[in-house]
């Protein structure tokens, strides 16, 4: 018995570590050759070390020549509008409907859910006919709308922790005279934190990954964002891998770093969103 | 001010207030487009004209019929294969971490990670590790003295393969994460009750693991399945289709039909096969689920 418990951790520990290994060897390879020079990279094989791991002159030309100045910016100002948008309309809309019966209640929230079946890939045929008309093609705008409009996370979020508050915070505050409104912007908005907080990181990490959209809707330049800009330039230096290995690397970091900081937001968020 | 208004007014304007922007949003950008395509589906709009034909079921007709559009669907299959061993895995490395174990957080950790990383970057990683003559698995492969030749994006036979693997290099995490949800609801009195009735570890695994988290298999099954039918963005950006459209998917091939050949009404009609597929399945899932309760 001892002996098999023993063979049974052996071999936990050593699938966890190969998982590890296939998880990490990616990664490695892009780490090792985005601090090469181009000599470098010809003579040595692409599992070697570089000489040294300061030479940010791949990085710096990535970041030139990508125009990643801009593409940041422009992914910036998506997400900031963008969770501005969906936190305000997304909350309102929980307290409205997770604090009042009212006639076609149930209705609402099934077309609410009911809407996440629908593949948003496949509507893209005609939110681009809806968004041309909407002269919102080449605008950044355009994005946003359709990231407020198709996606019902936030709902989804907001719909069961809403339900944890209590009651008797809003009769309470009846009694004293306040507002509906006011009810809903000093009391239950900021108990919903936890709730914003993982929306936030979610739906940040989820426009910061996503290429079909901006693909789709922002052609031009002038409105390249993270992952179309990481398009771009692979298109005039694939050949050159030591300068793509820093591009990656670069646009790995940001949600990489995120998620060693924010993990309990996250995988509270995935969890919440998947289970139920 | 507004409390001076009296409940029912407030009520009513909060209601209709607070629910009227989301609402208009989602019919706009999820159900009318949902039922524009069927409409769109039945003619040969090419998405620039003002006028379109009416032209039937042509264009279902041309989905089916033409193998080069439905038989894309066998490239998706690659995706559902690979999906079924990825969530055996997520399974296995959920039970594990589940169990008393050093550094168990820090390989949940690093587990998930492939998932919040961009899916462009992912994807020219995996263009590097899977390169023929340069690519690390080969150099790693050769250094190991295996065959370290081989062409993984170039081969018509298993390149859809290759790019599913990479789906299984970021999606196992988070359908392990997810299972491990489950795995921890469940109480721990019952494997001590099972322990003492000295059930072996398979035993408990397969009466008391499996059957608690029945339902949650059947999510990540269902997540495995639509996601097999849109994937999208790994092979778009990798392999852009090639070697000779062999890894193309159903979703580029709408994607290309609607924007490069401006053939709304068959890209339409092709929309809404893959819609109906996905509210299928679910549909099933559903059916499977509310009888496993009763």
């Amino acid at each position: 018995m001892g002996n098999e418990n023993k063979i049974w951790t052996g071999l936990k520990y050593l699938s966890l570590l190969l998982a590890v290994f296939v998880v990490l060897f990616p990664p490695y390879v892009i780490v090792v050759n985005a601090f090469k020079t181009k000599d470098e990279f010809f003579n040595k094989t692409s599992l070697q070390l570089p000489e040294s791991f300061v030479n940010f002159g791949n990085f710096v030309e990535a970041f030139r020549q990508a125009d990643m100045g801009t593409a940041f910016g422009n992914t910036l100002i998506i997400v900031v509008v963008t969770l501005l948008l969906n936190i305000l309309l997304g909350s309102a809309f929980c307290y409205a409907v997770g604090r009042f019966q009212f006639r076609f209640r149930g209705l609402l929230v099934g077309l609410f859910l009911f809407a996440t079946i629908i593949p948003q890939i496949t509507t893209q045929v005609v939110n681009y006919k809806t968004i041309l008309s909407l002269g919102l093609t080449n605008n950044l705008m355009g994005p946003v709308l359709l990231y407020i409009g198709a996606d019902i996370l936030q709902i989804y979020i907001y719909l069961q922790f809403i339900r944890n508050i209590p009651y008797e915070l809003d009769e309470s505050a009846l009694l004293e005279g306040a507002s509906l409104f006011r009810i809903y912007a000093t009391i239950i908005f900021p108990l919903l934190a936890p709730a914003t907080a993982t929306i936030v990181i979610l739906k940040t990490i989820n426009i910061y990954n996503d290429m079909f959209v901006p693909f789709l809707y922002l052609p031009r330049a002038e409105h390249v964002v993270v992952s179309t800009s990481l398009m771009r330039f692979f298109g005039t230096n694939s050949g050159d891998w030591q300068m793509v290995s820093s591009a990656i690397l670069i646009i790995m970091i940001p949600t990489a770093v995120m998620y060693l900081f924010l993990q309990r937001y996250i995988f509270a968020g995935v969890t919440n969103g998947a289970v139920k | 001010m507004l409390s001076r208004l009296s409940f029912g007014v407030q009520r009513k304007i909060v209601i209709i207030g607070f629910i009227m922007i989301p609402l208009v949003l989602l019919l706009t950008f999820a159900y009318y487009p949902a039922l524009e395509l069927i409409r769109l589906s039945f003619t040969n709009w090419d998405g620039l004209s003002p006028d379109m034909q009416w032209v039937g079921f042509e264009n279902y007709r041309e989905v089916f019929r033409n193998p080069e559009i439905f038989g894309v669907f066998w490239h998706n299959l690659a995706y559902f294969v690979i999906g079924i061993i990825q969530n055996i895995l997520a399974i296995y490395f959920a039970v594990i971490l589940n169990s008393r174990l050093k550094g168990k957080h820090f390989f949940r950790l690093l587990l998930f990670l492939p998932y919040i990383l961009n899916g462009v970057a992912v994807a020219y990683l995996f263009g590097y590790v899977f390169d023929t003559t340069q690519g690390s698995l080969n150099l790693f492969l050769g250094s190991l003295g295996l065959p370290s030749d081989t062409s993984w994006l170039g081969s018509e036979s298993f390149v859809n393969y290759t790019l599913a693997s990479i789906g299984l290099w970021r999606y196992m995490g988070f359908n392990m994460v997810i299972y491990l949800a489950a795995l921890q609801s469940i109480p721990a009195d019952i494997y001590e009750a099972a322990s003492i009735d000295g059930a072996s570890g398979w035993q408990k695994f397969r009466f008391i693991t499996l059957p608690n988290i029945y339902r949650i298999i059947e999510l990540n099954l269902f997540l495995t399945v639509t996601g097999a039918l849109e994937v999208f963005d790994i092979p778009f950006v990798l392999t852009n289709g090639g070697p000779a459209g062999a890894s193309e998917t159903f979703v580029m091939k709408i994607i290309e039909t609607a924007f490069q050949f401006n053939n709304y009404g068959l890209a339409s009609a092709m929309s809404v096969v893959l819609l109906v597929i996905v509210v299928a399945v679910l549909s099933i899932q559903r059916y499977f689920l509310n009888r496993g309760d009763q």
